[in-house]
């Protein structure tokens, strides 16, 4: 077999899985408008997308993935639930010193709307699990909700908690942030600057606006004594599941932020139990996924090939309803999925 | 063959330049004809190749001349891999200037990355879109931004006058190359105390993409031994 036909074979086998299942099929363009992914991702997706200018549609670019385009069109039905698969090159520039590819094949599933969250969770890492068995990956796991659980439940004002919030997704920026807030502020609060003209489309009244607001904060007080902490004990979290349960039940003593999350990490393992997944001896790292995607805010999962360091994931998921909200509004119906990357499948095949 | 050395075709950068090599022993001067510069050096085989400053990182990357001079700040931002494709073998000593990120004067609220970064927030709030930094050094100020983690940003593409985009409402602050300040000052700009991206100067590079034959070879250790440098 050449090494098209074995990804061929592959596509095939995992578009059939996910029709199984009863999910149908999405097919979208290559070329998809810049505007929704640069408004979602900001300068990050340009600088890993190709961008490319229509001299009537303005920017487009080579679809960077299918999410986007498979929300969008769910929304756009105004139906509930649904469940998706598709198949297709995605493209990516790759500036690093790396011999990965450009363009690349993925083949996805996607479920929405589903109502009991740890179940379909569940369900979709047990779909995952079992199309990739055969190929004896490890896996890694983590679960954002638990960092949102645990900021949320901070002592310290709201203003605060949104600074860190904005980058649960962004580590090294959200520890220096944290740091920031547990040290007193003693910083000098600007005035207006009366005498300088006003440029630009920022208004003298938004300067306005936000100076109390760092008056208010110079005033807060730091947080409290060994928050700061616990959250990096949270961040440090790397057991089988079994064990990271009861260490967060530990935590959640002091950090009753993340209880909700908790309670739902452990209906999720019975789930993966009921599915037929070994769930106690999931690996589990608080801070995987952190750095993957912006709008991953539940469980995410990666399946990777242990004797080839050299490749990315061979699968990538997790639950992103941050995405489906930031695109649908507060009512925009949940979301968990995930994509397989068909050629590694063959060249792990290959190379037996 | 020959050791083909690029450099820069006008300007102050390119006087500096000739002046620094005369200074060193490696006399160079216009032709006849004025047309075209050529090595009085004593170094056999060395050509000069005349090329604009911005296109001297890509000659250099792709091999086509052996050495050039020109700015750390473009080499850094054209070469993807520019560690790979290239080697600095001496700074010059002129063409400082550093690449910045520059707000409003009135922005009394903002002072750092960190404001900038809250700002942006609320920007994007407000407005219903980004806020928009003009620059023309794309990449670099992007890396630097995503290592600092600045979000609710995005890049407006300029490539002259970048300091009148605020004014203009084409962009609400900027990353440039600035030299003294004086142009940030008369368009009503500041820098911001911790948004330095690079300082830069002029340097010479080595390609490591170029074909490196026992005649450039020798060509090179003898402009070397003259400039007093070490590849």
């Amino acid at each position: 077999m050449t090494q098209t036909e074995r990804i061929r074979t592959e596509t095939d086998r995992l578009l059939a899985a996910f029709e199984a299942v009863g999910a149908e099929r999405f097919e979208t363009g290559m070329l998809q408008p810049a505007e929704v992914l640069l408004d979602l991702y900001g300068e990050d997706i340009r600088a890993r997308a190709f961008v490319t200018m229509d001299p009537l549609q303005g920017e487009l670019m080579l679809r960077p993935d299918f999410t986007v385009p498979v929300v969008q069109a769910h929304l756009a039905s105004g139906r509930g639930a649904a469940r998706y698969r598709y198949a297709g090159p995605v493209f990516r520039q790759q500036t690093e010193r790396s011999a990965r590819p450009s363009e690349y094949a993925q083949v996805g599933f996607e479920e929405f709307g589903a109502g009991d969250a740890a179940r379909a969770d569940a369900q979709v890492f047990s779909l995952f699990s079992a199309v990739l068995s055969p190929l004896g990956l490890t896996v890694a796991t983590g679960d954002i909700g638990l960092l949102r659980g645990a900021v949320a439940g901070l002592e310290t004002t709201e203003l605060r908690k949104g600074a860190l919030l904005r980058h649960l997704w962004r580590p090294r920026r959200f520890r220096a942030v944290l740091e920031r807030f547990s040290q007193p502020r003693p910083d000098p609060v600007p005035a207006m600057a009366e005498d300088v003209p006003e440029i630009g489309l920022r208004s003298r009244a938004e300067v306005a606006e936000r100076l109390p607001r760092l008056a208010e904060d110079a005033a807060a007080p730091p947080l409290p004594a060994g928050q700061s902490a616990l959250i990096m004990a949270l961040l440090g979290i790397k057991e089988t599941s079994a064990n990271a349960l009861s260490q967060l039940r530990d935590l959640a003593v002091d950090m009753p932020g993340i209880r909700a999350a908790v309670t739902g990490f452990d209906a999720r393992l019975e789930a993966l139990e009921t599915e037929g997944v070994a769930a106690d001896s999931l690996a589990f790292e608080a801070s995987y996924g952190r750095t993957s995607m912006e709008y991953y805010d539940g469980v995410v999962f990666g399946f990777y090939a242990e004797k080839r360091p050299d490749l990315p994931p061979i699968a990538t998921g997790g639950r992103y309803d941050a995405l489906t909200r930031a695109l649908g509004g507060a009512s925009a119906p949940a979301a968990v999925g995930g994509v397989i990357r068909p050629e590694l499948i063959a060249e792990l095949e290959r190379a037996g | 063959m020959t050791l083909k050395i690029g450099l820069p075709s006008k300007g102050r950068l390119m006087d500096k330049t000739y002046a620094w090599f005369t200074d060193r022993g490696v006399e160079m001067r216009p032709s006849g004809d004025g047309r075209e510069y050529v090595a009085h050096a004593g170094i056999a085989g060395l050509e000069i190749v005349l090329l604009s400053a911005g296109e001297i990182p890509r000659e250099l990357g792709a091999g086509r001349i052996h050495l050039g001079v020109t700015g750390t700040d473009v080499v850094r931002d054209r070469l993807p891999v520019w560690e790979d494709q290239v080697a600095e073998i001496a700074a010059l000593g002129f063409g400082h200037a550093d690449l910045l990120i520059a707000v409003p004067r009135f922005w009394s609220d903002v002072d750092t990355l960190h404001d900038l970064d809250a700002v942006a927030a609320a920007f994007r709030r407000q407005h219903g879109q980004r806020l928009r930094i003009a620059t023309k050094y794309h990449r670099l100020v992007r890396e630097f931004l995503r290592a600092e983690g600045v979000a609710d940003y995005r890049l407006g593409d300029s490539q002259g006058a970048t300091e009148g985009t605020v004014r203009n409402l084409t962009a609400e602050a900027i990353a440039d190359i600035t030299s003294t300040g004086e142009t940030l000052r008369a368009n009503h700009l500041k820098p911001l105390r911790d948004g330095v991206i690079l300082k830069s100067q002029a340097t010479l590079f080595k390609s490591r993409q170029a074909q490196w034959g026992a005649a450039e070879r020798s060509a090179l250790a003898a402009l070397l031994d003259r400039i007093g440098a070490a590849s």
